[in-house]
C-alpha cells in the first residue's frame, strides 16, 4: 500500500519527459515499496480484462501510451512487453502513441502487460480499436496513391514536354512532336481520371448541394486542360497541356494530403485523451463478487466499488464507508469535503479516503458529468459555423475566376468572328493559370509547420482551426485552480518544522490519499521518511501510529484539541492546516496553500502589455479568489461562477465584441472551453476539458500559452503573405492569359514558381519562431 | 532519333516500378507510423524486438 502515493507522484509530475520519468518512478518504487506492491488501486493503472478481444487461442489489446517520445521509449516497452511468456507480438505505434500486443493464453496476462508498462514510467489506457474508426486512415491511404501517381505521371510528362519546348527551338520535326504528345497523353489521361478523384468528388458534391468550393474550378482546369490537350494532340496542334493538367494535380494533391494529415493528428489526439478517460469500473455483482467492466455498461441500481484515489465512474449514493471526496475538478475547489453513507457522490469527482461501495443512480449522459458535456456540445456547435479562412477566400475567389474565364472566351469568340478553338484555348489557359495551386498550399503547408513547431514546445493543437482562432484572440479568460495556479496544495515552508518533525509527519502520511498527505510526502522527497507503526486513518479528521514506542498524530484540531487550538501565526492564520502531535510535546502547525504557477505572474503582465484583456473566472470561494486576482494584478475576477454562469459571460463579452481566449482545466470549465473564440487546456486538466480545448500545453510552464499565441500569430500572418503572393502571381499571369499569350511553358513556370514561393515562406515559420 | 524507342519505354517502365514499388510499401502498411519509423531507425539492435 505504501506505494501508492509516492508512485502516482513522479508520474503525474514529470509530463512530457520521457527517459527521466521511468528513471524516477522505479527509484521511487524501488525505495519505498512494502510487500504488497498494490499499484492497481492506485488508480494509475486500469483494468485491461474488460479490453482483450480473444480470437481462438489468440487473445489482442490496444493500449494508449502516454509519455512516449524517443526511440528508446520503443524500444524499452516493446522489449519489456515481449520478454512476458506467451506475447507473439507487441508493436507500438509512435504517431498515434498506441501499443498492440497479441499473445495466445488467457486474458490474464493483460494485467501483467498494463503492469510492466506502467512500471516503466508510461502510463496507458486499453482502448476498443474497433470504436476509433479508420476512416481518415483510409483516405489518407487513397490520398497518397493519388499523389503517387499524379507524381509518377508529372515527371515523365514533364520529361516529354521539356523535349518539346527545346524542340521547338530546333529542329524537332512534327511527327516527333505528335508522337510526343500522344505519350505523354497515355501517361496523363489514366493519371487525371484516377489522381484526380478526391477532387471531382468534393466538386460533384458541391455543386449538387447548389454551392461552389475550391474543387469546383481545380476539378474544371484539369478536366479542361486534359480535353484540350487531347483535342490537340489528335489534330496533330503545338498546344498540348498534359504537363500542366497533371502536375497541378500533383501539387494540390500535396497540399490536400498535408491538410488532412494535420486533420487526423489533431483527430487522433482527441481520441486519445478520450480514451485515456474510459477506464473501465469495478462492480459487485449479485453474488457479491467483483467485475471489472467497461464504463459504457453501467446501468442504474448496480453497486460500484470504488477504492481510494479512484474517480466515481457515474452519479451515486453512497452505501457504505466514510471517506473524503476530491472534487476540484468539478467545481475548482481545492478541498476535498467530507461524505458518508447516503451522500451523494458525482460523476468525474476522486475518492481520496477509503474504499466506497455506491448504488448508481444515474450513468452517462444523465450524469452531472453528462449534463457538463452537453453543454459543451452545445457550445461547439455554435464553434462548427466558424469559417476557415482558406474557406472565405475561395468564396470570393472562384466565381472571379469563373468570371474571367467566360469573358475571355466570350471576348476571343466575338473579336475572332465566332471560331471557339482558341477562345477556348485562352479560356482553358486562364483557367490553368489561375487554379488555385498556391491557394491550395497556402494554409496546410503552415498548419503542419506550425504544428511540428508547437508539438517541440510541447503544446498540441487539437483542432484544425484551432490556430487560425487563436491568433484572433484579444481577451484572456482564466481559470483560477489548476491553471493559474499548480492546482495542488503544497506544504508552505516554515521555520518552526524541523525535518524531523517533517519525516514523521510523512510517515504517517504516506498512508494516506488525502491531498494534504499528499502534500507532506511531497515536501519530504528528500528526506528519509521514518518508518510509522499501526497507523490508522481515521476519515475526515486525521491519523494515528505509533513512533518508536511513541504515540503520534496527525490532522484537523479540532480533532487533535479538544478544548483550544493552539496559538496560529497571524499571517496564515486564514490558510488550510494540519496538525502534528508527537507525543506530548508541543503541536506543530503545518500551512498549505495552493501555489501559482511559477510564471503565472510574468504571463498576465506580458498580456496586459500586448494589449489584451485580462479576466479571472473561478468556480472556487471568493476569498482564495480574491488573493490570486491582487497578485496577479487582475482586476476583473469573478468567484464561485457555475459552469454555466462561465458560458454566460463569455458569451457577453463575445456580444461586447471581443474574441475570447479560455483557459481552464476543470470539468466546470469545460463548456466554456468550448464556447470561447479559442481555448487552451494544460495536460493536467479533466479529459473532457482536454477534449473541448483547442490546444493542450504539457509541463508546468504557463508561458506555452504565451508561445501558442505568438505563434499562431505569426502563422496567421504567413498565410495572409502567401495568400497576396498567389494572388500577386495571378495579377500578373492572368492578364498574359487572357490575351492569349500563354503557352505551356509559361503555365509550368508560373505555377511551379508561386507553389515553391508559398512553400518556402511558409518555412519561414520554423526558423523565425524560436525564442 | 531511333535511340528514342528504347529510351522512352526504359523511362517509363524504371518510373513504373518506382510507382508500383511506392504502392505495395502504402499497401503493406508501411506508411501507417512515419514517426515510428524515423525513430525505430536509431535502433541498433539487429534482430529487433519485433518477433513478426
Amino acid at each position: 500500500m505504501s506505494t501508492q502515493t509516492l508512485s502516482s507522484q513522479p508520474l503525474d509530475g514529470m509530463g512530457a519527459g520521457c527517459c527521466p520519468v521511468s528513471g524516477l518512478a522505479e527509484v521511487a518504487t524501488e525505495h519505498y515499496s512494502g510487500p504488497n506492491q498494490g499499484l492497481e488501486d492506485t488508480g494509475q493503472v486500469v483494468d485491461p480484462s474488460a479490453f482483450v478481444r480473444r480470437e481462438g487461442d489468440l487473445s489482442s489489446l490496444h493500449l494508449m501510451v502516454e509519455n512516449m517520445s524517443c526511440a528508446a521509449c520503443i524500444m524499452k516497452i516493446e522489449r519489456a512487453v515481449l520478454a512476458l511468456p506467451n506475447v507473439q507480438k507487441a508493436r507500438v505505434n509512435m504517431s498515434t502513441r498506441r501499443l498492440a500486443v497479441e499473445w495466445t493464453g488467457g486474458e490474464d496476462l493483460g494485467w501483467e502487460i498494463v503492469r510492466r508498462v506502467t512500471s516503466l514510467g508510461y502510463p496507458v489506457a486499453p482502448y476498443n480499436p474497433e470504436l476509433l474508426k479508420k476512416l481518415d486512415d483510409k483516405t489518407n491511404r487513397q490520398l497518397l496513391a493519388a499523389m503517387a501517381v499524379a507524381g509518377f505521371a508529372a515527371g515523365n510528362v514533364m520529361l516529354l514536354s521539356v523535349a518539346v519546348w527545346a524542340g521547338a527551338f530546333s529542329d524537332m520535326g512534327e511527327v516527333t512532336r505528335t508522337l510526343f504528345h500522344w505519350i505523354s497523353a497515355l501517361i496523363a489521361l489514366p493519371a487525371v481520371a484516377y489522381a484526380g478523384q478526391p477532387f471531382y468528388r468534393s466538386a460533384v458534391m458541391a455543386l449538387k448541394n447548389g454551392t461552389t468550393n475550391m474543387d469546383v474550378p481545380i476539378s474544371l482546369a484539369v478536366l479542361m486542360a486534359a480535353g484540350m490537350s487531347l483535342q490537340q494532340t489528335i489534330a496533330g496542334g503545338q498546344h498540348a497541356y498534359f504537363d500542366a493538367s497533371v502536375s497541378l494535380l500533383f501539387f494540390l494533391l500535396i497540399g490536400r494530403y498535408l491538410d488532412t494529415r494535420a486533420r487526423a493528428q489533431a483527430r487522433s489526439t482527441a481520441e486519445h485523451l478520450l480514451a485515456l478517460n474510459a477506464h473501465a469500473a469495478t462492480i459487485a455483482d449479485a453474488q457479491g463478487r467483483e467485475r471489472s467492466v467497461p464504463c459504457d455498461q453501467l446501468s442504474v441500481g448496480m453497486t460500484l466499488l470504488v477504492a481510494a484515489g479512484q474517480r466515481i465512474a457515474a452519479d451515486g449514493r453512497i452505501i457504505s464507508g466514510q471517506t473524503e471526496i476530491d472534487a476540484s475538478l468539478l467545481t475548482g475547489e481545492t478541498l476535498p469535503v467530507q461524505a458518508k453513507a447516503g451522500d451523494q457522490v458525482y460523476a468525474g469527482t476522486m475518492n481520496v479516503g477509503n474504499p466506497l461501495e455506491v448504488e448508481i443512480t444515474a450513468v452517462s449522459e444523465d450524469t452531472l458529468l453528462g449534463e457538463i458535456v452537453r453543454l459543451v456540445e452545445t457550445a461547439e456547435q455554435g464553434r462548427a459555423k466558424y469559417v476557415r479562412i482558406a474557406e472565405r477566400a475561395s468564396r470570393k475567389y472562384v466565381p472571379v475566376v469563373h468570371a474571367i474565364a467566360a469573358m475571355t472566351f466570350a471576348g476571343w469568340f466575338i473579336t475572332n468572328g465566332g471560331v471557339w478553338e482558341p477562345a477556348l484555348m485562352a479560356a482553358v489557359a486562364v483557367l490553368i493559370i489561375t487554379c488555385p495551386c498556391a491557394l491550395a498550399l497556402a494554409v496546410p503547408v503552415v498548419q503542419v509547420i506550425a504544428t511540428g513547431v508547437l508539438l517541440r514546445r510541447g503544446i498540441i493543437i487539437k483542432t484544425a482551426d484551432g490556430l487560425e482562432r487563436l491568433a484572433e484572440c484579444d481577451y484572456v479568460v482564466f481559470d483560477k485552480t489548476g491553471t493559474l495556479t499548480k492546482g495542488q496544495i503544497e506544504l508552505l515552508p516554515s521555520t518552526s518544522v524541523s525535518d524531523g518533525q517533517l519525516a514523521i509527519a510523512a510517515g504517517l502520511a504516506r498512508r494516506s490519499h488525502h491531498p494534504i498527505s499528499q502534500a507532506i510526502v511531497r515536501s519530504a522527497a528528500q528526506l528519509d521518511i521514518n518508518q510509522i507503526d499501526e497507523v490508522e486513518e481515521i476519515p475526515g479528521k486525521g491519523l494515528t501510529g505509533v513512533y518508536r514506542g511513541k504515540a503520534v498524530r496527525l490532522g484537523r484540531a479540532d480533532w487533535l484539541f479538544s478544548d483550544t487550538a493552539p496559538a496560529r501565526d497571524k499571517r496564515t492564520e486564514h490558510m488550510l492546516e494540519t496538525w502534528l502531535v508527537v507525543d506530548c510535546e508541543n503541536p506543530i502547525r503545518l500551512v498549505f496553500s495552493d501555489q501559482l504557477r511559477t510564471d503565472a505572474k510574468q504571463v498576465v503582465a506580458s498580456l496586459q502589455t500586448m494589449g489584451i484583456g485580462v479576466e479571472l473566472l473561478s468556480g472556487d470561494r471568493p476569498e482564495p479568489t480574491e488573493v490570486i486576482a491582487n497578485e496577479l494584478g487582475i482586476t476583473n475576477w469573478k468567484s464561485s461562477a457555475l459552469p454555466s454562469q462561465k458560458v454566460e459571460r463569455l458569451a457577453q463579452l463575445s456580444k461586447q465584441g471581443h474574441k475570447v481566449l479560455m483557459i481552464g482545466d476543470g470539468l466546470n470549465d469545460a463548456p466554456a472551453l468550448a464556447s470561447g473564440h479559442a481555448s487552451i487546456s494544460p495536460s493536467s486538466a479533466a479529459d473532457v476539458s482536454q477534449t473541448a480545448a483547442d490546444l493542450v500545453f504539457q509541463g508546468a510552464q504557463l508561458r506555452s500559452v504565451l508561445t501558442a499565441l505568438r505563434i499562431a500569430n505569426y502563422s496567421g500572418r504567413i498565410v495572409r503573405q502567401n495568400f497576396a503572393l498567389a494572388i500577386g502571381y495571378n495579377f500578373i499571369a492572368v492578364p498574359i492569359a487572357v490575351m492569349g499569350l500563354v503557352t505551356p511553358l509559361i503555365a509550368a513556370i508560373a505555377m511551379s514558381s508561386s507553389s515553391l514561393l508559398v512553400t518556402l515562406n511558409a518555412l519561414r515559420l520554423k526558423y523565425r519562431a524560436g525564442d | 532519333m531511333e535511340v528514342l524507342l528504347y529510351l522512352i519505354p526504359a523511362a517509363l517502365v524504371l518510373g513504373l516500378v518506382g510507382l508500383a514499388a511506392f504502392l505495395w510499401a502504402l499497401r503493406s502498411g508501411q506508411f501507417e507510423d512515419l514517426d515510428g519509423a524515423a525513430l525505430r531507425i536509431l535502433n541498433d539492435d539487429q534482430d529487433g524486438p519485433d518477433k513478426s
